[in-house]
């Protein structure tokens, strides 16, 4: 019964089994093979998370991080340098995802390479399997573990969502050299709707829109109401029409945790309310978990919103508690490496 | 100069109407320009604009001016030279995550551009910039491309 159920979902929006490192068919009217876009075009509530990269040049570590997710997300981010620390490179990890068969994003910062190291980076990523990537402009060098690196910002997030959406749209390089095969991606990007200027922050989105992306993953949202008063500035702009919403969340490990991150990492605003009800609470960890579940419940009831994103730093394993808590899923089993056998069985 | 750099941005309207002059004047100078050759006055001209702008604007030369489209407020002073709008790291308190002292530009471009009498600029996409230009004159680069649109159309 549950495995019939599970195989109609996987036939809607999948339309197929998908074969560890072979790409599945584009559907008619979508630009990338991926199932991330796929979930979403379905109309589906859309689950991604961040993995870790680890700080190794050992394959299995990355396989393991990736499989605490299994049938809870339907993509997993690949950061690139997150917090301008170094770690195994985004390319790296998506590589060997998309042999397993996960759905990736990529995320793309533009800290470290110039204009020719990372349309390369796009073809190569596309090559391997890569359906998504997400265009950042990346955390200053000063915020990660090697200051004096040479920050390189060839780029910035727009001109490199406009670079890409032209490798794939028009298939050149943004020299105009054509490609012999264009890198059929969903082009993505973040957004912070909890940073000032907050009445500048819709527009920028819709210029990101108007650069080419197709979805967004937005900033840690810890201020429901924030993130409603933004929303409707954006659905009032029609940009809900025009993009995929994937709303940033994520657990808080205790209140002390709490007042670090939002003195020290730029751009997460995390109002008073939230750090006493940690204080209060007996078991912090636990009320964190709570908070982030009661969070995303929120988030799928705000019209306009069509996932979220999950960044569960150093808290990967409680991943798959917290979506089968909030129950966006709604009994949608996204597809794993070990999925088939699991319905066979 | 921080002060008359912040004093330009509550001045953008000021300005924006100088410069629309200003280009005006340059344009119509071109068959003075070209008699005189484009090469042979870049020198000059670059230092009298280098003068000029960093004193009002702190600015870096970039070679492709896009103050009018940024409430003259300079993206190249962005530690990260976004010159398409801020990133999500600027702090509550409205300053610049890597440059705590210095208040985020695109703040200030998005309050300037509020003053001017044409802030639409703010939401085009700027092209990634061309480093080659870098240390160039701006304005004759401006100058030439105007004309060069006039006579042989936009190109597109």
């Amino acid at each position: 019964m549950i495995a019939d159920f599970l195989a109609a979902e996987i036939n809607l929006i999948h339309g197929d089994e998908p074969m560890p490192g072979m790409p599945l068919p584009i559907l008619e009217g979508h630009a990338s093979a991926g199932r991330l876009e796929r979930v979403l075009r379905a109309g589906r509530f859309a689950v991604t998370t961040e993995i870790a990269p680890p700080d190794t040049a050992d394959a299995q570590a990355v396989f393991e991080r990736a499989s605490v997710f299994d049938g809870s997300v339907d993509a997993i981010n690949a950061t690139d340098g997150s917090g301008a620390n170094c770690h195994m490179s985004s390319v790296g990890v998506c590589a060997l995802l998309t042999r397993r068969g996960y759905a990736t994003v990529m995320q793309v910062s533009c800290r470290d390479r110039n204009r020719i190291a990372i349309q390369g980076d796009v073809l190569g990523a596309a090559a391997m399997g890569v359906t998504s990537i997400l265009c950042l402009t990346g955390d200053g060098v000063q915020a990660g573990d090697q200051p004096h690196a040479k920050p390189v910002f060839d780029f910035d997030c727009m001109s490199l969502l406009e670079t890409v959406t032209v490798m794939r749209d028009q298939g050149e390089f943004l020299s105009g050299r054509k490609l012999n095969n264009p890198p059929r991606v969903f082009i993505g990007a973040a957004a912070n709707p909890f940073a000032p200027p907050l009445d500048y922050r819709p527009l920028r989105l819709k210029k990101k829109i108007d650069a080419g992306a197709q979805f967004v993953q937005t900033q840690y949202c810890f201020d429901l109401e924030q993130l409603k008063s933004y929303m409707v500035q954006v659905r009032d702009m029609g940009l809900t029409e025009q993009c995929y919403i994937l709303v940033g969340v994520g657990p808080l490990a205790s209140a002390r945790t709490a007042a670090w991150i939002r003195d020290n990492v730029p751009g997460v605003h995390i109002p008073d309310p939230v750090i006493r009800r940690l204080l209060g609470s007996e078991n912090q960890r636990e009320e964190g978990i709570r908070i982030c579940v009661e969070m995303i419940q929120a988030i799928r009831e705000i019209e306009g919103v069509h996932g979220v994103h999950i960044m569960a730093y150093r808290q990967e394993e409680r991943v798959s508690d917290i979506v089968r808590e909030s129950g966006v899923l709604e009994g949608r089993m996204p597809w794993h490496p070990g999925l088939t056998q699991r319905l066979i069985d | 100069m921080y002060a008359l750099r912040q004093w330009s941005i509550r001045n953008a309207q000021v300005l924006e109407w100088l410069y629309e002059n200003f280009e005006g004047v340059m344009v119509a100078l071109h068959p003075l320009w070209l008699w005189m050759g484009y090469n042979r006055i870049e020198g000059p001209i670059r230092g009298l604009e280098r003068r000029i702008k960093a004193t009002l604007f702190d600015c870096r030369m970039c070679g492709r001016c896009v103050l009018s489209q940024t409430g003259m407020s300079c993206p190249m002073n962005c530690p990260k030279e976004l010159r398409n709008g801020p990133c999500g790291g600027v702090r509550e308190d409205t300053f610049c995550e890597i440059q705590p002292q210095m208040r985020c530009v695109w703040v200030d471009a998005w309050e300037g551009s509020a003053r001017m009498r044409d802030g639409s600029g703010i939401g085009r996409v700027q092209p990634p910039l061309a480093q080659g230009h870098r240390g160039r004159s701006s304005w004759l680069r401006e100058v030439r491309e105007k004309r060069d649109r006039r006579f042989f159309g936009s190109g597109d």
